[in-house]
C-alpha cells in the first residue's frame, strides 16, 4: 500500500465519522424545523384556551394541555418521595454489597429497561383491575369507580414508569454529598439520621430537583402507558376527582393522527399540538440541565 | 480539686461527675495551674487515656498497642511522618472510625475513666464531649451563624437567645467575632481559608466539649493563619483538653506541652514536649525531629 493511499483511507474514513455526526444534526434539524414552520402559524390564544372543535378540526387543545399538567403533577407527587426514599436507603443504610441493596439495584435497572408498552399493560393490570377494582368491590360493594381508567392510575403507572430516573439521580446527588460535611456533622454529635436530614438531604435538594425535572420531561412525553390506564379521545369536562378521565397532549397527537374522521383536517392543530409538547419537554430539560451545571459550579466553589 | 491530691484515681466515677457539675469552679482553678508540667505534676488529671489499643482497617493492623495518657488542660501533640496511624489514632478518641466500613477496634479508650467502646455508649453525647476540628477545614454551606449553631440545634437547644449567646460566645473563643460580626448571615464559604478553619474551631466549641481533638488544623493554612490558630490553641488550652496532631515539629514544639511520636503505628515515645525535642530517649525519635527522615 502506498503511503498515499493511507492518507485517502485517513481522510475518507474521517469523513465518515463527520457524516455519521451530521446524521443526528439533520434529523433534529428536520423534525424541528418540519414541526415549527408547520405548528407556528397554529399557535394563538385560543389555541392554548379552548377546547377541540367541530372533530378536532378547530378550537384548541386547553384540556390536552390541562390534563397533561395534572398527569404529571400527580406523577411527580407519587415519584419524587417514593424515589428519594429509595435512594436514601441504598445510598446511605443498605451496606454497599449487601444483597438487598444489589436486589433493589437490579431491579431499578430493569425497570428502566422495560418497554412503556409494557408499564401500560401493568397498570391496567395492576392498577385499574387490581387495586381499583378492589375497592370497588370491598367498599363500594361492587359500584364501579375506581376500577376504570383515571388520572390516578395513569398518573400511578407514570410514576413507576420514572422511578428509575428520580432513583439514580438522586443517588447521584447524595454521592455528591463531600464526605467532609458527614464527618463535621458526626463530630458535632450528629445522629445518622439528623446528618441525612439537615445536611444530606438539603445539599442533595438541586440533585433530587434535576431528576424530577427529568422524571416529568419523560412522563410527560409518554403515550403507551397511559392509553390503557386513563387518557380519553375527547372529553366535554376538565378531569376534577382523582377517578376522572383526562386529555393529554401526546395521546391528543396519537388520536388525531390515527382515529380522527378527517386526518387532513386535523393536520394543522396536530402539527400545533406536537411543537407545544416538543417545547414542553425541551424546556424542561434545559431546566434540568440549567440546574445540573449551576450544582456542579457551585460544589467546585465549595470543594 | 485539691491540689496535692493523687488525681490519677479517674476510676472514681462519683468523684468525677462532681468535678463535670461544678465545672464553672473548676475551670477558674484550672485557669490557676502553672503552665508548666514539671513544677505542679502533682494536680495533673488523666481526662483521657488509651490501654493497648489497636486499630484494624480490614486486616491491615495501622496502630499497635498504643498505650497514652492526655492530661487534662494539657495540650498533646501527636507527631510522626504520613501514615504513622496519628490521625487514625486520634480518630479513636471519639471514634470518627466508626463511620469508615470494614473496622476494627481492640483494647480500651478511657474517658474519665469510661471505656468509651464498651457496649450502649451513645455516640452523640461521646462526640459532643470529645469534639473535633478537621485538617481541611469543612464549614457547611451554610451561614456562619448556621454553621456554630448546628451542634447547638442537633442537641435540642431551640431558644433564638440563648443560641445567639452561645454562636457569639463560640466565635469570640474562636477569635473570630471581630471580623466577622456583621456579617453572621452571610455563607461560611465565602470566608477566607483561615477565617473557614476557624469557623471550624468555633461550630466545635459552642457544644463546650472538654476535649477537644484537632487533625493537623493548619497544615492548609498560610504562615499568618496558622499563626492566629496557635494563639487560640493556646487560649483554649486554659478550658480545653487538646490534642493535636501535627506535621509541622515546630508546630508541636512552640504549641505542646506533651508530644507522641508515632512510627507505622507504634507509639514510639511520648514524654514532654521539651524532652522529646530536646533529650528524645529513643533513637528513631531523634531522627525525626532532627529532620533525618519524614
Amino acid at each position: 500500500m502506498t503511503k498515499s493511499s493511507i492518507k485517502i483511507q485517513g481522510f475518507v474514513f474521517k469523513g465518515l465519522t463527520i457524516a455519521a455526526s451530521m446524521v443526528i444534526v439533520a434529523m433534529l434539524a428536520v423534525i424541528i424545523g418540519n414541526v415549527v414552520i408547520n405548528g407556528y402559524g397554529k399557535l394563538s390564544w385560543e389555541f392554548f384556551t379552548k377546547a377541540p372543535e367541530q372533530g378536532m378540526t378547530a378550537g384548541g387543545i386547553f384540556p390536552a394541555i390541562f390534563g397533561t399538567v395534572a398527569l404529571v403533577l400527580l406523577m411527580t407527587i407519587a415519584v419524587v418521595p417514593l424515589g428519594v426514599l429509595t435512594a436514601v436507603y441504598l445510598h446511605e443504610y443498605a451496606k454497599p454489597d449487601s444483597k438487598i441493596a444489589r436486589l433493589v439495584r437490579v431491579a431499578v435497572g430493569n425497570l428502566a429497561g422495560v418497554p412503556s408498552i409494557v408499564f401500560g399493560l401493568f397498570g391496567l393490570g395492576f392498577f385499574i383491575h387490581f387495586i381499583g377494582g378492589g375497592i370497588d368491590r370491598v367498599l363500594l360493594s361492587g359500584e364501579v369507580a375506581w376500577g376504570q381508567p383515571a388520572i390516578i392510575w395513569a398518573a400511578l403507572t407514570l410514576a413507576v414508569l420514572t422511578l428509575p430516573v428520580v432513583i439514580v439521580s438522586t443517588e447521584e446527588a447524595l454521592r455528591g454529598v463531600p464526605k467532609e460535611y458527614r464527618e463535621a456533622s458526626y463530630a458535632l454529635g450528629g445522629t445518622k439520621w439528623q446528618t441525612i436530614r439537615k445536611i444530606v438531604l438539603p445539599y442533595s435538594v438541586p440533585g433530587i430537583l434535576t431528576g424530577s425535572i427529568l422524571a416529568v420531561s419523560r412522563g410527560a412525553g409518554e403515550v403507551a402507558p397511559i392509553m390503557f390506564t386513563g387518557a380519553a379521545y375527547f372529553l366535554p369536562y376538565l378531569p376534577s376527582k382523582l377517578n376522572d378521565q383526562f386529555m393529554e397532549l401526546g395521546y391528543h397527537i396519537f388520536v388525531m393522527s390515527t382515529q380522527s374522521p378527517d386526518v387532513e383536517g386535523t393536520k394543522p392543530i396536530l402539527y400545533g399540538t406536537v411543537l407545544v409538547l416538543l417545547v414542553l419537554t425541551f424546556v424542561l430539560n434545559f431546566l434540568a440541565i440549567l440546574i445540573r451545571s449551576k450544582i456542579r459550579a457551585a460544589q467546585r466553589r465549595a470543594g | 480539686m485539691e491540689l496535692g491530691k493523687d488525681m490519677h484515681m479517674t476510676e472514681n466515677q462519683e468523684e468525677l461527675s462532681l468535678n463535670l457539675k461544678s465545672k464553672e469552679n473548676g475551670n477558674e482553678e484550672r485557669m490557676a495551674f502553672p503552665s508548666d508540667p514539671k513544677k505542679q505534676s502533682n494536680v495533673e488529671r488523666i481526662k483521657m487515656s488509651t490501654e493497648n489499643l489497636s486499630f484494624y482497617y480490614g486486616d491491615i493492623l495501622a496502630l499497635k498497642s498504643v498505650d497514652l495518657l492526655i492530661r487534662e488542660n494539657y495540650i498533646t501533640a501527636l507527631i510522626g511522618p504520613s501514615g504513622c496511624g496519628k490521625s487514625t489514632f486520634l480518630r479513636t478518641l471519639n471514634r470518627m472510625n466508626d463511620i469508615i466500613p470494614d473496622t476494627r477496634v481492640e483494647g480500651k479508650v478511657l474517658l474519665d475513666g469510661v471505656d468509651i467502646y464498651r457496649e450502649n455508649i451513645d455516640l452523640s453525647e461521646l462526640r459532643r464531649r470529645v469534639g473535633m476540628v478537621f485538617q481541611k477545614s469543612n464549614p457547611f454551606p451554610k451561614s456562619i451563624f448556621e454553621n456554630v449553631a448546628y451542634g447547638l440545634r442537633i442537641s435540642g437547644l431551640r431558644d433564638k437567645t440563648i443560641l445567639e449567646e452561645k454562636v457569639e460566645k463560640a466565635l469570640k473563643d474562636a477569635a473570630l467575632w471581630d471580623e466577622i460580626k456583621d456579617k453572621l448571615h452571610v455563607s461560611a464559604l465565602d470566608l477566607s481559608g483561615g477565617q473557614q478553619q476557624r469557623v471550624c474551631i468555633a461550630r466545635a466549641l459552642a457544644i463546650e466539649p472538654e476535649v477537644l481533638l484537632m487533625d493537623e488544623p493548619a497544615s492548609a493554612l498560610d504562615p499568618i493563619s496558622t499563626g492566629k490558630i496557635e494563639e487560640l490553641i493556646q487560649d483554649l488550652k486554659k478550658r480545653y483538653t487538646i490534642v493535636i496532631v501535627t506535621h509541622n515539629m515546630q508546630q508541636a514544639a512552640r504549641c505542646s506541652d506533651y508530644t507522641g511520636f508515632f512510627l507505622l503505628g507504634e507509639l514510639i515515645e511520648f514524654n514532654e514536649t521539651s524532652k522529646i525535642f530536646t533529650n528524645p530517649g529513643d533513637k528513631r525519635t531523634e531522627d525525626y525531629v532532627r529532620g533525618r527522615f519524614g
